[in-house]
């Protein structure tokens, strides 16, 4: 059911082996795949329909190059797209209004406010050396002040104490006015969650907005969101100034379509994407990450696509249908696969490829670890003989002795690699069954360091 | 028929019961009550789909641009690709076998088709068959676990139950004071620990409400995506703890969805299901403009009886799900 595009263009597609321009008769059906895949990743339909008539217009008459097949020339037309409409890799906190900064946060119940206010003190703090003051406006929610009291705490940055007692604006204007006096750079103004048809509670943060001129004001969504996304965006966008939005829980597994339906409604920047629960799970949003990821092919595509930017295109590709075969798998292939992430800039660039959650986890690997960990694995494999490469199966006690030799390495290494061996030989056969999901599981289990 | 939606004119104001901390009182003054909000919302809702149903309807013929017009409408409201297409081809057939051709008769056919889904979920839930009965509660993070234990504790005490919480929420912060707040305002103890182990503070709690003669007690557990393994590794052995001194418990395993997530609920259903099975849903956050149409998909792929909806972060929005009041909401 949840084919991934590349799945479902690879079917209406074959009819259109050999035509050297894409026309609006032979990317029809395609352009329909396009439309399901993107409903089927919670795009907002109204989106959806703009989307597909500003693709259309790119499309028709575009060529197809070289060993494109249309339907590659088409996906590459739709990711473009949805990258450019996803906006600039990344636009930070906007620092530049007499101190303090003012940063006030909107969103529904439940999206991830309190969370994302801890997750920005601690970042403006460690790296960009700000004297950061929290304040909470939630006097609704049952302990919101004590979460936040909490959470300024583990990001150690400084909290005003408010009560449920006290209206939005005095309390954000006392803090205001004590970081003031106390040299803060920035103020960041957490809030209750609102629904966009609760007429009092978003007159409530208007009246907020007015009294305390915020110079960003942050809208912070759930990635999960579904079709509404796009009512909850305009009522916000229409009520507030919004400066930019924050994108939570991409460490889950939804496709994200409301990114692009909240991005399209409201024109403003996506700043910063929540990426887990601690105060770590912060990142800056890669537009280009998010369009693959709605797409359905942080996959064997954009490998494709990034090494017809100038690395080994054939080598990329028989690795892409191994991968899909998930057969004949072997240890020189295990090893040629290191060579290539080495080769495509390490694990790191490979993993900008890949949807967010895997980046993320292998983002928990120490810098430099990665190249190190492949040099070695290089170096297991070369002490290897032809016939154990092909056959890791033969690899046994005495070998395995002898090998670790070779190498200069532990025995315990040995079978770590094979280990891991191991589990990517079955994670591409799970690919090839199962897609993704499985692939994501596999992949944590594959390299080390990672939980 | 909006019953399910109304009650007795003095409930409106049992938030002003002892245990009610002063920190309530100003949020009741502030606001409308929930009532009047819930209507508002309601209304949006019904506008956008009864608008949109009237001028789709109005054409009174069934053809291919009525049935794409139907999609849509589906679409929106989150039912998914597979279950639009499945009520789409529903409708279609009635619409030949009864030679439907007037636009009420058609609406009554989707009514029909829609109300045939869900009706199968409308399952209430009986507490009276343990005692104590164990309830955990489960989800996304976010979705409105512990507000659903606040206003289940006063639903079921208002069926003369008595009522304990665990505070099995020990990651998020200040999880466990927001539940000792709801926990004051129902008057009912709140079992908590400093321990960071959710099994063990569920575990005591089932101990106690033993040893008090306590007829249900509510599990809070921390919100978790299914794509945290561990996390959902984690809260498959709170189950398995749970079992260990209620060898049939938990004896309701509710998951908490919130209407508005799109697709990804089936995910969620199908993964919380694997890890712990899930034998109720309750769906919170009716209340805004989102339709909650993703429960359509779940009758279809991953079905579980949904027992009740939110519809607002006051103590008494909650109601027991009715398939035919949920079909009716979306074409008022
Ligand atoms: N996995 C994950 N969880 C998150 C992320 N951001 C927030 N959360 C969790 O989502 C839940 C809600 O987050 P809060 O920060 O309390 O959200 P809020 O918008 O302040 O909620 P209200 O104040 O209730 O409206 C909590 O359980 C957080 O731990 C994220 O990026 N990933
Ligand atoms: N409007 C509305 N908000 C709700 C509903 N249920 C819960 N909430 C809000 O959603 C947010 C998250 O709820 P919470 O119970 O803390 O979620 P948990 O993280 O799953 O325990 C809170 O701000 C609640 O007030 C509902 O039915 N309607
Ligand atoms: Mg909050
Ligand atoms: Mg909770």
């Amino acid at each position: 059911m949840l084919d991934n595009l590349t799945n479902r263009l690879a079917r209406v597609m074959k009819s259109l082996k050999g035509e050297a321009r894409l026309t609006e008769a032979n990317i029809g059906d395609a352009l329909r795949e396009v439309r399901m895949a993107l409903l089927e990743a919670d795009v907002a339909l109204p989106v959806v329909k703009d989307f597909i008539a500003a693709v259309k217009e790119k499309a028709v008459g575009e060529e197809v190059i070289g060993s494109l097949s249309p339907g590659q020339a088409l996906i590459g037309v739709v990711h473009a797209e949805l990258t450019k409409i996803m906006g600039d890799a990344h636009e930070g906190i906007n620092f530049n209004t007499q101190p303090p900064a003012i940063v006030l946060m909107a969103g529904l119940q439940g999206a991830g406010k309190t969370t994302t206010v801890g997750k920005l003190g601690k970042f403006l703090k460690e790296n960009h050396k700000k004297k950061v003051l929290v304040v909470s406006c939630d006097v609704y929610r049952p302990a919101a002040i004590e979460q936040l009291k909490f959470v300024a705490g583990q990001a150690g940055v400084d909290f005003f104490p408010s009560s449920v007692g006290e209206k939005p604006e005095d309390i954000a204007a006392a803090a205001i006015d004590w970081a003031k006096r106390h040299y803060h750079d920035v103020v960041l103004v957490d809030t209750a969650g609102r629904l966009a048809v609760d007429e009092e509670m978003m007159a409530e943060i208007k009246r907020l907005h007015a009294a305390i001129k915020p110079i960003e004001t942050l809208f912070v969504v759930d990635a999960m969101l579904g079709q509404d996304a796009v009512n909850t965006a305009r009522s916000f966008n229409e009520a507030l100034p919004l400066t930019g939005v924050v994108l939570t829980k991409l460490d889950g597994d939804a496709r994200g379509g409301a990114a692009l339906s909240v991005r399209h409604v409201t024109g403003k920047p996506i700043k910063f994407a929540g990426v887990g629960e601690k105060l770590t799970g912060l990142e800056a949003f890669h537009p280009e990450r998010m369009a693959s990821r709605i797409l359905g092919m942080g996959d064997v595509l954009s490998l494709i696509e990034e090494a017809r930017k100038g690395l080994d295109e054939e080598k990329a590709v028989a690795f892409a249908k191994k991968l899909k075969a998930g057969k004949g798998f072997d240890l020189n292939d295990f090893k040629e696969q290191m060579a290539q992430m080495r080769s495509m800039g390490g694990l790191s660039a490979l993993m900008d490829k890949m949807p967010a959650q895997i980046a993320q986890a292998a983002g928990q690997l120490p810098a430099g670890a990665e190249n190190k960990m492949i040099g070695r694995v290089e170096g297991i494999i070369n002490s290897m003989t032809p016939a154990e490469r092909a056959k890791p199966e033969l690899i046994k006690a005495s070998r395995k002795r002898r090998i670790a030799m070779g190498a200069g390495v532990q025995v315990q290494d040995v079978n770590r690699l094979l280990n891991q061996f191991e589990q990517t030989q079955k994670m591409m056969k799970q690919f090839s069954k199962g897609g993704m999901g499985k692939l994501m599981r596999g992949m944590k289990g594959m390299i080390p360091g990672m939980r | 028929m909006f019953s399910f939606l109304k009650k007795s004119p003095a409930d409106g104001k049992s938030d002003a019961k002892p245990g009610v901390p002063a920190d309530a009182a100003p949020v009741e003054a502030a606001k409308p009550g929930w009532r009047e909000r819930l209507f508002k919302g309601l209304a949006k809702t019904r506008a956008q789909w009864g608008g949109k149903l009237k001028s789709i309807f109005s054409r009174g013929k069934v053809d291919d641009e009525l049935l794409e017009e139907l999609e849509t409408l589906l679409l929106t409201s989150d039912c998914g690709m597979e279950a639009t297409l499945h009520l789409l081809d529903e409708l279609k057939k009635a619409a030949k076998r009864d030679k439907l051709d007037t636009p009420e008769a058609i609406q009554q056919a989707l009514r029909d088709a829609l109300l045939a889904t869900l009706q199968p979920l409308e399952q209430r839930l009986d507490v009276s068959t343990h005692q104590p009965y164990v309830i955990m509660i489960a989800g996304v993070n976010g979705a409105g676990k512990t507000t659903s234990i606040g206003k289940l504790a006063k639903y079921f005490q208002g069926q003369g139950k008595s009522v304990l919480l665990a505070a099995g929420d020990t990651f998020r912060a200040a999880a466990r004071e927001q539940l000792q707040t709801w926990g004051e305002r129902n008057n009912v103890t709140v079992i908590a620990q400093e321990s960071g182990d959710p099994a063990a503070v569920i575990y005591d709690a089932i101990a106690a409400a033993r040893a008090r003669g306590i007829d249900i007690v509510l599990a809070d557990t921390a919100g978790r995506l299914p794509t945290q393994l561990h996390l959902m590794e984690e809260i498959a052995k709170v189950r398995r703890v749970i079992q260990k001194i209620e060898p049939e418990g938990p004896h309701e395993t509710l998951l908490v969805l919130d209407a508005n997530i799109g697709q990804n609920a089936l995910a969620q259903v199908k993964a919380f299901d694997k890890a712990i099975n899930v034998t109720g849903l309750v769906l919170t956050k009716l209340d805004g403009t989102a339709k909650g149409g993703v429960v359509t998909a779940i009758a279809r792929q991953c079905p579980k009886p949904i027992r009740f909806i939110g519809v607002g972060e006051q103590i008494d929005d909650l109601r027991p799900f009715s398939a035919k009041d949920f079909v009716d909401a979306l074409f008022e």
